[in-house]
């Protein structure tokens, strides 16, 4: 009776999906997105989560081609002033609104007062902080009206910089660069992000959103570029648990989910072969060591901790190979860059690396007798506990006696921006643009908020400032590598790995191309056998 | 009794206050706040989000605000969820939660009964064995076991079932969740139900009525009202608990309810969110509490509360 029960009505429900699936030629996309967006407006934004939202439903001056290039968007073309102050932005004619508004270099000025407006409460204001005024306009001590971004004509924008940003561009496919509609912002407040009173200018228009269940946007009819864009509808869904998440995928209820469960590993490869896609990623898995407390204030023994940790063990095994060895701070394959500038043991055995931090050590006055103690916080979760414990048992050889000290993520990072007592503290980053400033400026001296490792050198903070003012990209780089070479040399963070980006991406899915940045914006995918 | 219903509903205004104030002081202790993120902000965008939402006011002034809010029935703004109200998130959460719960418990209690008083009628036997082992199994395997495993089988291996997702309330993608969160509930309302209705087969006005001749399935009738008044008391905190959401239930099935935002509340430090939750689920307590209290005097004619 009971089982006569549910054949009904596992009956009745499939015939009710074979119908539904019949009737419409609709071509749907089923997108795992990790987590829940904190918000869809572009001004608040912080999270790639939304970012990935963010970039299908507008369209910036620039966007991210297939594979991360930047290729023109609103923009059709642009010039740079001779001094790399001034960019001169012709938009394109057929830019619509959803709503058939044409999209106006106002619409852009009205942005960029919109997120540096302190009233606002933008995260991410910073970003943008290269543009003239944007700094003095963020902090409230200057009128939106100084900003460096002005309409010529409806269709000429400028945008005027405080100094020469070579990685403008790059920036400028950051999320917080998208437009918002100004009418829409004006006549709905905060909710203009909500489907209804969303109007946006992308490949895409939002007609969905039920938070922790999915958000629907549909193909913009009006968008230029619509011809060209494949795929109908897309369903983000957010995907918190990642072995769910794995589930969901194999049960083909996912065409693609941006991240997977790191500790299944080896199922997954051995279940879904290159349905897996592991991707070198503009990110760097390090550790930052006190410089100003001792013993850590003694470079050698930085060097010698760091020489001693096997960084492949760490990155195969510990993480299941969905990590990169590191042996620079900076990620290779980042733009306006050469090849980084790699510790000179990279390429020692192990047991060679191990002899050298043991007389490193003891030239500081560590050893046997007197074993080098050393705390390591990290966030809590099984995978850095893991690192850390791995760490600690590549240490014991030089006679290091390590002790761990966990925290939930919010209390982590609180007390090292508080800059609270650590002897060593796990951290990451994922570059904000791919350039390597955006790596190096973590340790400048005055950078309160990132320098956990309180590093200050004079030598280096005046590269970081010549490259600041250097217009020539390969004039810019050296000065950079010089930059990187004594972070390499004085070790104020520790990099152990590089970051990959790992997806999970149906066969079905075309277009979908492997990059540093991990973008991949759905009107460059398709859907097909 | 409408009395003493109005009199309890008062009584629990100060217990409100008293957890809100509380639960108000103490996620503040924790360390961090809602904008302390991985990447930190700089000073002057902490203190223009700070200024935002009124959290550079003294923590005094601060609680005011927020009882002043909640006696009009404003919960605030998420801070981490900013596009929302905590109004709104819960909104829209609650009615999910309820749903899954709900019918979740419906299922616990009509099953649970059964098996107990099943296994109560057939004392020590292979009957009784049987349904008390499953029932052992039911307790001990935890749900985030369960549900891997069920969606394992049931939508990987013979596809029959939705991995997860909510589908706007459709009965298929509720089949899972539905059961994984019940078979705790079912094997402790059974061990309960069979406890107490043995207790009660042997009780002297039973004996009497059996002895009266009385055919078995209304001396099984009779018992099991009896028998149930340890059910309910059970019963109540139960419900409070399961129609306010589960959290692993909702992770595990991508389902938009609310018990994910009493974790996530506090793991993101989203102040608002979290008291939200708090309130909305001590609100279930005290009514849930209530009810139990109210369905004693329907099932045992000895308590009255004139």
């Amino acid at each position: 009776m009971a089982t006569g029960h549910l054949k009904t009505v596992l009956l009745a429900a499939a015939l009710s999906v074979g119908v539904a699936t019949a009737g419409l030629a609709q071509v749907v996309y089923h997108r795992g997105n990790t987590t829940e967006p904190e918000t869809l407006d572009q001004h608040l934004t912080s999270t790639i989560y939304e970012s990935i939202i963010l970039r299908d439903l507008y369209e910036g001056l620039v966007v991210h081609g297939p594979k991360a290039e930047v290729t023109p968007g609103v923009a059709e073309s642009w010039t740079v002033s001779d001094d790399g102050l001034v960019y001169t932005f012709t938009l394109r004619e057929d830019a619509t609104w959803s709503n058939g508004d044409p999209v106006k270099a106002d619409d852009f000025v009205f942005s960029y007062r919109r997120i540096l407006d302190p009233a606002t409460g933008a995260k991410y204001a910073d970003i943008l902080y290269p543009i003239a005024g944007a700094e003095p306009v963020n902090k409230g001590e200057a009128p939106v009206e100084e900003l460096g971004v002005r309409a010529v004509d409806e269709r000429t924008l400028e945008i005027t910089l405080g100094s020469a940003t070579p990685y403008f561009m790059e920036l400028l496919t950051h999320q917080t660069s998208l437009p918002v509609h100004p009418p829409s912002v004006g006549e709905h407040g905060m909710a203009f992000t909500r489907p209804g009173n969303m109007i946006s200018n992308g490949a895409y228009t939002l007609v969905e959103w039920v938070p922790n269940a999915h958000i629907k946007a549909v193909k913009n009819e009006s968008f230029h570029d619509a011809d060209n864009v494949a795929i109908d509808e897309v369903y983000y869904y957010p995907t918190e648990d990642r072995s769910a998440a794995l589930r969901r995928f194999m049960a083909g209820e996912l065409h693609s989910n941006n991240d997977a469960p790191t500790e299944q590993m080896d199922f997954i490869r051995a279940e879904l072969g290159d349905q897996l896609r592991i991707a070198p990623y503009l990110g760097t898995y390090y550790y930052a060591v006190n410089t100003e407390k001792a013993p850590f204030d003694d470079v050698r023994v930085r060097q010698a901790l760091s020489m001693a940790i096997d960084r492949e063990f760490l990155a195969d095994e510990i993480w299941a190979g969905a990590m990169v060895p590191g042996y620079s701070f900076i990620p290779p394959g980042i733009g306006n860059y050469g090849e980084p500038a790699m510790a000179d043991y990279a390429d020692l055995p192990m047991f060679d690396r191990e002899e050298e931090a043991i007389a490193l050590l003891a030239e500081a006055g560590f050893g046997p007798d007197n074993p080098l103690q050393v705390e390591i916080r990290f966030n809590t979760s099984e995978n850095h506990q893991k690192t850390a414990t791995a760490i600690a048992d590549m240490w014991k050889p030089l006679g290091v006696q390590t002790t761990f000290f966990n925290t939930d993520l919010k209390t982590h990072y609180a007390h090292l921006r508080d800059r609270g007592d650590i002897d060593i503290a796990r951290a990451g980053w994922i570059g904000d643009y791919s350039d390597p400033q955006n790596f190096l400026f973590m340790v400048e001296s005055d950078n309160l908020g990132f320098n956990y490792a309180r590093y200050a050198n004079p030598e280096y903070d005046a590269l970081m400032d010549e490259a600041a003012v250097t217009t020539d990209l390969e004039e810019r780089a050296q000065i950079l590598l010089e930059a990187e070479k004594i972070f390499m040399r004085d070790l104020p963070f520790i990099p152990l790995m590089y970051y990959g980006s790992i997806n999970l991406v149906s066969p079905e899915l075309q277009g979908w191309e492997d990059n540093i940045q991990n973008v991949h914006a759905t009107r460059w995918l398709s859907l097909g056998n | 009794m409408l009395r003493y219903v109005l009199r309890r509903l008062l009584g629990a205004l100060p217990t409100l206050l008293v957890i809100v104030t509380v639960a108000f002081f103490l996620i503040r202790v924790a360390p961090g706040g809602p904008f302390n993120l991985e990447r930190p902000l700089p000073p002057q965008i902490m203190e223009n989000l700070l200024a935002y939402y009124q959290l550079d006011q003294p923590l005094w002034r601060q609680y005011f605000n927020y009882i002043g809010g909640l006696l009009t029935g404003d919960l605030g703004p998420s801070y981490v969820y900013r596009d929302f109200t905590v109004d709104q998130l819960l909104r829209q959460g609650l009615p999910v939660s309820i749903q899954l719960g709900g019918t979740a418990l419906l299922l616990a209690i009509g099953v649970g009964t059964a098996l107990g008083t099943f296994a109560a009628l057939r004392q020590n036997r292979a009957g009784d064995v049987g349904v008390m082992t499953v029932a052992m199994v039911g307790i001990t395997i935890p749900n985030f076991v369960m549900a891997p495993v069920l969606t394992l089988i049931f939508a990987i291996w013979l596809g029959w079932l939705p991995a997860g997702g909510w589908g706007e309330g459709a009965l298929i993608n509720k089949l899972l969740p539905v059961f994984t969160l019940a078979l705790p509930q079912i094997a402790v309302i059974a061990r309960l139900t069979r406890g107490s209705m043995i207790e009660v087969l042997r009780a002297d006005h039973v004996r009497t009525a059996r002895a009266n001749g009385l055919p078995p399935r209304v001396v099984t009738l009779r018992a099991l009202r009896g028998a149930l008044l340890p059910v309910v008391s059970y019963l109540g905190p139960a419900a409070a608990a399961l129609l306010t959401g589960s959290v692993v239930i909702e992770t595990i099935f991508g389902i938009p309810g609310i018990g994910r935002y009493f974790v996530q509340g506090a793991l993101n430090r989203d102040y608002t969110l979290v008291m939200g939750t708090v309130v909305t689920i001590a609100l279930f307590i005290v009514v849930f509490n209530l009810l139990v209290d109210l369905l004693y005097a329907v099932l045992d004619p000895k308590v009255r509360y004139d």
